[in-house]
């Protein structure tokens, strides 16, 4: 992997030689005359109808490590799931492995799609009801958006990036535009906000407000190519790009159109006594992460390293992610991968060598609207903290993760 | 939008003319059925802060002590709503007039409105069970987690007409959440 130049031609040859000494017979061509697997995957029936990853590959979702809740808890029921960030290539998460938050645990809803409904009604001209097959008859869209859980807060106890952030995931969403649906059954002028609602034991319901729903929210019943998991929502959710992940309603079964915030138990979790806090504790902020290389990994070898990670912003598209590998004291542009687009991760690189000597690396993003990325003493700054003193970001946390490389390569969490 | 504001009648008038103008769309795609009445009835669990939809039926203190029982909440949460394997129930602090902040997170203590408390026993408990508790069992519950909290008297009567009523300890200190509008920073002058 990271050995050096030397070491990795004599394995090299050391390699030809070995397969040169396999019984390959007298007659095999001297093209063939290459290492080569020594087993095969047995191509089962399961494997032509679903495939499966290598066994080799053991990337894994973990229960997210707690603040203050248990998890599992008292009954044995998990709540939160992250997703393995360091193991992260590109910017979509397999939906095997897209991060899960529930408020009732392990308790996932197994719905007949052929019996699932949407009903609109409340302050509308026309309530309706859609079928799963109405709903896939209409136009639709196809878009990339990450949710993020208000929970995916970085601690010092965390060691790993999917400790520190394995709360956020992105995948493709396909579905029906929720103004669409709006559309058609009309909105009275009282309708100001929505309440979605799903299917599942505590059927979880947000208020969200009408200029959000009309803006850019889908009914989605596709995720990544396929239908949408179970414990992602199947066969219907609601994706409300930006906001906090408890809005994204999954199991989606009702949108009532209402006059008012109506304070559901879910939008009770969002109350606070300081509108500052209430403003943002809604949608996300500009916040990124670097995955490669993160807490846990080993840097083997000095020499170049092109650094990777993840950034997004519930303000819209990333425009621009720096890195720095001296603790924040100088900053440099790092390359965004292909598109950003709006409300989704987008995966950066940055081109380093490592000279051997401890590092801090550090990155830190802007979106669309001007909006950047704060240093956690920048937060504490701006409402007036003490300083020296440990910080709670408020809303959602989307401060900058720094990453110490120690001398030995070994990479650590640095947050304070 | 969200202050009890007294609806003068000409506002109402106006309103409904809005309204009127808005129901000239028609629908482009013709997909979807009308639901019956008794459909969006059975389906439409919402409690609005004004209880308009909250269900026929009463419950007092008494009853709900019998019912916390009764219908296994004790079981999880504790006799008295503390000390059990669900989260507790009753405030940490037994002093009535500190500040509602420092309840904890139990019960929707916290929330502006006792109807919060009320749907939130209505839609998701108990666990496993959800959905069967009767109107008259939830009202009673109710009242009897909000005396032990001490927000009510212990010979409190909670229906329709009272829940909404309830002065809970947050109703006018907590902050409204922003106007929100695309493309706008989440709070203005805050560059993060």
């Amino acid at each position: 992997m990271g050995s050096q130049k030397p070491d990795r031609r004599g394995f090299l040859k050391g390699g030809a030689a070995l397969a040169g000494g396999l019984t390959l017979g007298a007659t095999e061509p001297a093209f063939g005359q290459l290492p080569h697997p020594h087993r095969y995957i047995k191509g089962t029936d399961d494997l032509v109808a679903y495939g499966g990853r290598s066994s080799f590959v053991t990337s894994v979702r973990i229960a997210h490590p707690p603040d203050n809740r248990p998890s599992p808890d008292a009954f044995g029921l998990v709540f939160h799931v992250a997703a393995p960030l360091q193991d992260s290539v590109g910017m979509i998460t397999p939906s095997s492995l897209h991060f899960i938050g529930t408020t009732r645990g392990s308790f996932v809803p197994d719905i007949d799609p052929r019996e699932h409904r949407l009903m609109f009604h409340g302050l509308v001209d026309r309530p309706l009801v859609f079928t799963m097959e109405d709903l896939k008859r209409l136009p639709s869209v196809t878009r990339p958006h990450f949710i993020e859980c208000a929970g995916n807060r970085s601690s010092p106890s965390h060691r790993t990036v999917q400790e520190t952030h394995g709360m956020t995931s992105c995948a493709e969403w396909t579905g029906v535009l929720l103004s669409t649906l709006l559309k058609e059954t009309g909105v009275k002028a009282a309708g100001k906000w929505i309440v979605a609602e799903g299917v599942e034991e505590v059927k979880g319901a947000s208020s969200i407000p009408m200029e959000k729903a009309m803006d850019d929210c889908i009914v989605a019943y596709g995720m990544n190519g396929e239908a949408i998991r179970p414990q992602n929502g199947f066969p219907l959710r609601l994706l409300v790009p930006g906001f906090e992940g408890i809005f994204n309603s999954k199991y989606l079964r009702r949108i009532k159109v209402v006059d008012r915030y109506y304070m559901t138990y879910n939008d009770y979790g969002h109350l606070d006594r300081d509108p500052k806090v209430a403003a943002l504790g809604y949608q996300i902020g500009p916040k990124s992460v670097i995955t490669f290389p993160s807490g846990g990994q080993q840097l083997t070898d000095r020499g170049f390293y092109e650094v990777s990670g993840l950034a997004w912003s519930g303000g819209g598209a990333i425009s621009r992610v720096e890195v720095s590998t001296d603790g924040g004291r100088r900053w440099a542009d790092a390359e965004i991968q292909g598109t950003a687009y709006r409300m989704a991760h987008t995966r950066f690189r940055f081109q380093w060598n490592w000279d051997g000597n401890e590092a801090e690396l550090l990155s830190r993003c802007t979106d669309e609207i001007g909006q950047v990325q704060p240093t956690r003493s920048q937060v504490a700054a701006y409402f007036g903290a003490p300083e020296g003193r440990p910080f709670g970001v408020p809303g959602q946390d989307n401060s900058v993760q720094p990453w110490r490389i120690a001398s030995d390569g070994s990479v650590h969490n640095a947050i304070t | 939008m969200r202050s009890p504001s007294v609806r003068s009648l000409p506002a109402l008038v106006l309103m409904m003319l809005v309204a009127g103008t808005a129901v000239a769309q028609s629908p482009t795609y013709g997909v979807g059925r009308t639901p019956t009445e008794e459909e969006i009835r059975a389906w439409d669990i919402s409690i609005s802060p004004t209880g308009e939809e909250l269900p026929p039926g009463r419950g007092t203190v008494q009853e709900g002590a019998l019912a916390y029982r009764r219908t296994g909440c004790a079981g999880c949460h504790g006799a008295a709503g503390v000390d059990g394997r669900a989260p507790r129930l009753v405030k940490q602090d037994a002093e009535p007039t500190t500040n509602p902040w420092n309840l904890g997170r139990i019960l929707p203590i916290r929330a502006p409105y006792a109807t919060v408390v009320w749907d939130y026993i209505n839609r998701g408990m108990p666990l496993n069970r959800e959905g069967t508790l009767t109107a008259d069992e939830v009202y009673a519950i109710t009242a009897y987690l909000l005396y032990l909290n001490e927000v009510i008297p212990e010979d409190a009567v909670l229906d329709a007409e009272s829940l909404p009523k309830i002065q809970m300890p947050n109703r006018d200190a907590w902050a409204q959440v922003p106007d929100w509008q695309p493309g706008q920073p989440r709070l203005p002058g805050y560059p993060y």
